[in-house]
């Protein structure tokens, strides 16, 4: 199991390191002119690479960030492993629901707008 | 002990321009202190002459540990100003300073002043899954290897470590992780599971992957730049880590 | 009990702490980050509302800063990737710690050059 988290940890940053790099260009050009919604929408709208860029991105992030967490939870803060593993599992399945929620607002926005107005 | 030390008789001269040394020793047990000692700083003198001298002239019931005294066996091992090395190859002119503090090795309980128990680190050393085995007797041939060979050369790499668990007692993630193999353990995994000779490899290995393995090590490097003879535990570490990736991806070590 | 080393603070050692703090601080930041840009699914003007708090010099200098630590997280895990996966160099690849320092700093010009 071990020897899987630890193949999942690089595997996962393999995957992140150019949409790192895409990511940080993108940052650069967005701050620009100050960080309004009409921009990054105006990008990000529609279907798009950036859907697929995005959805993989919080996919990735999401296995790779709990289990830096959870190594800290143990060495650090003295987890004990069990708890660790729980604790790493429930950040993952928050950053699954709120990564991926908010690949949905900006990339469909129309969608996003009829969820939101219905509720 | 040691009543061959040349100490006794003084035959070393006193080096004039040098004050004599303040040394900080560690007593008792993980409860203990420390006690001051002054001693004479000498042209010629390391920290394992040091400890003999402070036995012999102010403290007999100073319990500390070595044998050979010319970095063979690797019993001397403390902690000198907060890193671990071998006590007999560490020449107190090469500290670049007067004030000397001696501890037993860390990520180790202390037993008595500078002498540290290492059986948890001989335990891991086993849990590694760290016993040579093999069918062969002394009856059968000596296997033939080529000594250029890709997994002669790797097990070469890692075969000299003589367990004097200074890497051990380096190691962030040993002190953070009860249950980390440690860099030792798992340098000698690394040996054998390139040793072609060994018939459990699969045992070796399932041992350095499980829940205290390889893949705890963050490449921090601490037990490579403390290694008294220079061997690369993060590399072995690394080995076993790729090792596992390609397992996992189907390929067979 | 186990008692204390003291860490030796080599580079080696910088560049883990370096790349274990930054990546707690990224990590730290994301579920914000999620939030923010989740506004927008209830429209454009709610996020906007969130939006104008990034003009505020204490959000900026924060935003400055998990640019820097991204950037600089990219880089010492490459490192960390190289070290373990390709062939042994003999070396704890200090060159890629540098490496990392430095494309830090430019992302962190950049963002300023953006900003300012």
């Amino acid at each position: 199991m071990e020897a899987r988290l630890y193949a999942l940890q690089r595997l996962s940053a393999v995957v992140m390191a150019p949409l790192v790099v895409v990511h940080l260009i993108t940052i650069m050009i967005a701050v620009r002119n100050g960080l309004t919604a009409e921009e990054i929408l105006s990008r990000t709208q529609g279907l798009s690479i950036w859907a697929v860029f995005y959805v993989v991105f919080v996919l990735a992030v999401a296995i790779h960030a709990p289990l830096g967490l959870r190594k800290i939870m143990v060495e650090w803060f003295g987890l004990p492993r069990r708890g660790a593993d729980w604790i790493a599992l429930a950040v993952c399945v928050l950053f699954l629901g709120l990564g991926l929620r908010s690949v949905m607002a900006v990339t469909g926005a129309s969608i996003g707008a009829a969820i939101g107005g219905g509720a | 002990m040691g009543d061959q030390s040349p100490l006794k008789q003084n035959s070393e001269t006193v080096a004039s321009d040098q004050a004599a040394l303040k040394v900080r020793v560690w007593r008792g047990a993980d409860d203990g202190h420390f006690d001051e000692f002054t001693v004479p700083a000498r042209e010629n003198q390391t920290i394992l002459d040091v400890v003999t001298e402070i036995q012999h002239q102010h403290d007999a019931s100073l319990s500390y540990r070595f044998a050979c005294r010319v970095g063979v066996c690797g019993s001397c091992a403390m902690t000198v100003n907060g890193r671990a090395r071998w006590t007999c190859r560490t020449h107190v002119r090469s500290l670049k300073t007067n004030e000397i503090t001696i501890e037993p090795l860390s990520n180790m309980p202390k037993i008595k002043d500078l002498a540290a128990d290492m059986s948890g680190f001989i335990d891991k050393w086993g849990q590694a899954g760290n016993d040579f085995s093999s069918d062969l007797s002394r009856h059968d041939a000596p296997a033939k290897i080529d000594p250029t060979s890709k997994k002669r050369k790797r097990a070469n790499d890692a075969i000299e470590c003589i367990n004097c668990g200074v890497c051990h007692a380096s190691c962030d993630v040993v002190r953070w992780n009860d249950d980390y193999l440690g860099p030792a353990a798992l340098n000698r995994a690394w040996s054998l599971v390139n040793d072609v000779r060994h018939n459990k490899t699969e045992e070796t290995l399932a041992a350095a992957l499980g829940p205290g393995g390889c893949s705890n090590c963050h490449s921090q490097g601490n037990c490579m730049s403390a290694c008294p003879i220079g061997l690369s535990p993060t590399r072995s570490i690394a080995g076993l880590k790729k090792m596992s990736l390609l397992a996992m991806l189907g390929v067979k070590p | 009990m186990i008692t204390t080393t003291h860490p030796r603070w080599s580079i080696s050692y910088i560049a883990f702490i370096l790349h274990r703090l930054s990546g707690l601080a990224l990590a730290l930041f994301l579920p914000f980050h999620f939030l923010v840009l989740g506004l927008a699914i209830e429209g454009e003007a709610a996020l906007d509302g969130m939006l104008v708090w990034t003009e505020q010099p204490l959000v900026k200098f924060a935003e400055w800063g998990l640019v820097v630590l991204f950037a600089l997280h990219l880089m010492l895990g490459l490192r960390v990737l190289i070290l373990e996966w390709a062939p042994w160099s003999g070396t704890l690849r200090h060159g890629w710690i540098m490496a990392g320092c430095g494309l830090a700093l430019i992302c962190g010009f950049g963002f300023l050059a953006g900003v300012v």
